[in-house]
């Protein structure tokens, strides 16, 4: 008989912690598919972080560190460093990477620091339970923001693809959504050519998935993805925002 | 090999190179500077990489990336700069990685002063970051002693896969004395299996993390830690003595601060008054021992922990004496030293006394 699908070799056996309907375990299996289809797997090292996707270690079917809270680049560039022909990748949530690790990002970017990162942007701390993040929108609840996020106050949502777009090495730069076939497909290509970009050794490189967190958002995992088209892409439009090859 | 002049954070650079070091990530602050500028002018010569951070904390976590992935790593600071790393000192610990670290102290609390204090010595022996570990602190005394210990360091590290400190001070990255860069002793060490290079396909993957969930696996977790830790108190506790048979008071000190004492103790001797000196070379473990022999000899009056700081080590003297003696303390702080002038007077002052 045909196989027709099966599971990745890039994903270990262990089943997701993930909450019914979350984004995470797509982008998981998006990310693992991607390194074993371009033959990386074996050689890959990760870097978990400290969020919802903290055990990233256990189902990536690859050498992983668990890095502290938002320096997980940092950890990336040691480990690059000294292994510079191995697919480096961080996978962290925007907590993470857009508020407590904004300079570890941003620097690692600015080097052009040889490594893929998988930015999911859910616009709010997961694992914490649904604190406000950089990224939360204007008027979203969260319950450090219990009658909304007030612009004057706490300022507006960070654009992360935007901002590290300027930098100039960092080479690929783009930003996906996975709440339908045909954006996940997008999402996978994206993911592919940012690590085909990595082992090209052009520079940085950084796929944000704009994604879902149906518990802290106090949705059904329907729903969830519907608020996620009708008000995160709007401000967080998908595109990209840096590819080497059309800059040449 | 002859001896050659050489200013101490050249030489631990040095050092760290001879020592297999191939990777150093730092952020640059007084006094310390050396260290980086020397990694950055030598690494590229030799394959090695040397990598200005945008801070420390990431300085740090660049160390456990690269401790992680198998490499032989440094990092060098100097105090407020310790402070931001002891985020990644903690994780380093707990994930069980060998680095070296180095700490030229200055004085402080906060932005305090630049020149040469031993004020963090709580922040190296007694945690410094979150959760119950240790960090094995080597304190030379001497250039020679920084390099043969800076050596040494990388073994001791990767032989307990745990972080070591160097901790010295301003006068010590600063100063020029002269240096052999002798052969050290190599041990024999066991090979990083467990580092993350590449699974290529034949095992399973490796993973570095000091994430316990489970309350119980997290305990057991800190019982083998403190097992290795035992080991590493048994087998590695260093210390230096002078004079301190028939001695009547014992001056307890260490790196810089312990030759200023030895000059003290010399114009002590001219006046007919025997003084000794206990100068732990380990801060951690430390040299309870030998400070608890001491205090049983009847000849000793008392004990004195000079130090470049308000009284830090003074509390671990005082456990080793373990109130058979009296501790006594004589310091300066904030980038002042003490004197052997000063220190010889108090110790009068404290013999009169106890007399
Ligand atoms: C130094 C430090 N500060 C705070 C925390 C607590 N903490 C754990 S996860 C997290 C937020 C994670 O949010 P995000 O990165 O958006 O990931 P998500 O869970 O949404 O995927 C925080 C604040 C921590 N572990 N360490
Ligand atoms: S809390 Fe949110 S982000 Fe975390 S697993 Fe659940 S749905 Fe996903
Ligand atoms: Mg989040």
């Amino acid at each position: 008989m045909a196989v027709v699908f099966e599971k990745t070799r890039g994903l270990a056996e262990k089943p997701f912690h993930y909450c019914p309907g979350c984004t995470h375990g797509i982008i998981h299996r998006l990310v693992a598919e991607s390194l074993d289809e371009l033959n990386l797997i074996d050689d890959a090292i990760g870097v978990a972080p400290v969020g919802c996707a903290v055990f990233a270690y256990d189902y990536f079917n690859c050498d992983m560190q668990e890095a502290a809270h938002g320096r997980a680049p940092a950890t990336a560039t040691g480990i690059k460093r000294v292994h510079p022909k191995s697919a480096v990748f961080t996978y962290q949530g925007d907590g993470d990477l857009a508020s407590i690790g904004a300079a570890e990002i941003v620097h690692a970017a600015m080097r052009g620091e040889k490594i893929t990162t998988i930015f999911v942007n859910n616009a709010i701390y997961g694992m914490t339970g649904g604190q406000m993040a950089p990224t939360t929108l204007v008027g979203q609840k969260a319950t450090t923001a219990p009658y909304g996020r007030d612009e004057n106050h706490a300022g507006m949502p960070l654009r992360i693809s935007e901002m590290l777009a300027t930098i100039p090495k960092a080479v690929f730069v783009e930003r996906v959504s996975v709440h339908d076939v045909k954006h996940i497909i997008q999402a996978k290509k994206a993911i592919k050519k940012a690590f085909q970009t990595q082992m090209e050794g052009k520079g940085f490189s950084l796929v944000e998935v704009v994604s879902t967190c149906p518990t802290n958002w106090g949705k059904t995992p329907i729903e969830a993805l519907k608020w996620l088209q009708e008000n995160m892409i709007p401000y967080y439009p998908l595109g990209n925002f840096r590819n080497t090859e059309e800059v040449k | 090999m002859a001896k050659e002049l050489w200013k101490g954070n050249e030489a631990v650079a040095e050092a760290a190179i001879k020592a297999g070091c191939r990777f150093f990530f730092g952020y640059p602050i007084t006094p310390q500077n050396e260290i980086p500028e020397y990694m950055a002018m030598k690494m590229p010569q030799i394959d090695g990489c040397f990598l200005q951070a945008e801070s420390e904390v990431a300085a740090i976590n660049m160390v456990y990336g690269a401790a992680g992935a198998g490499a032989r790593v440094m990092t060098s600071s100097s105090s407020p700069g310790i402070s931001l790393k002891q985020e990644g000192i903690t994780y380093i610990a707990g994930a069980e990685l060998p680095c070296v670290i180095v700490n030229m102290v200055r004085g402080g609390p906060g932005l305090g002063s630049i020149q040469p204090a031993q004020s963090d010595y709580f922040q190296a022996c007694k945690g410094g970051g979150h959760g119950d570990y240790r960090l094995i602190v080597l304190a030379p005394a001497s250039v020679q002693e920084a390099v043969d210990l800076v050596q040494e360091a990388f073994d001791i590290a990767d032989q307990y896969r745990n972080p070591v400190m160097i901790l010295g001070d301003g006068m010590m990255g600063q100063m020029m004395e002269p240096v052999e860069f002798k052969e050290v002793k190599k041990r024999s060490l066991p090979e990083k299996t467990w580092a993350t290079v590449g699974t290529k396909g034949k095992r399973k993957p490796n993973v570095v993390n000091s994430l316990y969930i489970d309350a119980a696996d997290c305990h057991n977790h800190n019982v083998d830690l403190f097992k290795k830790y035992a080991e590493i108190e048994k087998n590695e506790v260093r210390v230096d003595t002078y004079n301190v048979e028939n001695a009547e008071i014992v001056f307890v000190a260490y790196g810089t601060t312990a030759r200023i004492v030895k000059n003290a103790i010399n114009s002590l001797a001219k006046e007919g008054i025997k003084a000794g000196l206990i100068r732990p070379v380990t801060l951690w473990p430390y040299p309870y021992k030998a400070i608890e022999e001491a205090a049983e000899k009847a000849s000793v009056k008392a004990f004195m922990s000079v130090e470049m700081s308000m009284g830090q080590m003074v509390e671990d003297v005082k456990l080793g004496a373990n109130g058979k003696k009296p501790v006594y303390f004589y310091g300066k702080a904030g980038g002042a030293f003490p004197t052997p002038k000063g220190i010889a007077e108090e110790a009068k002052k404290i013999l009169g006394g106890a007399k």
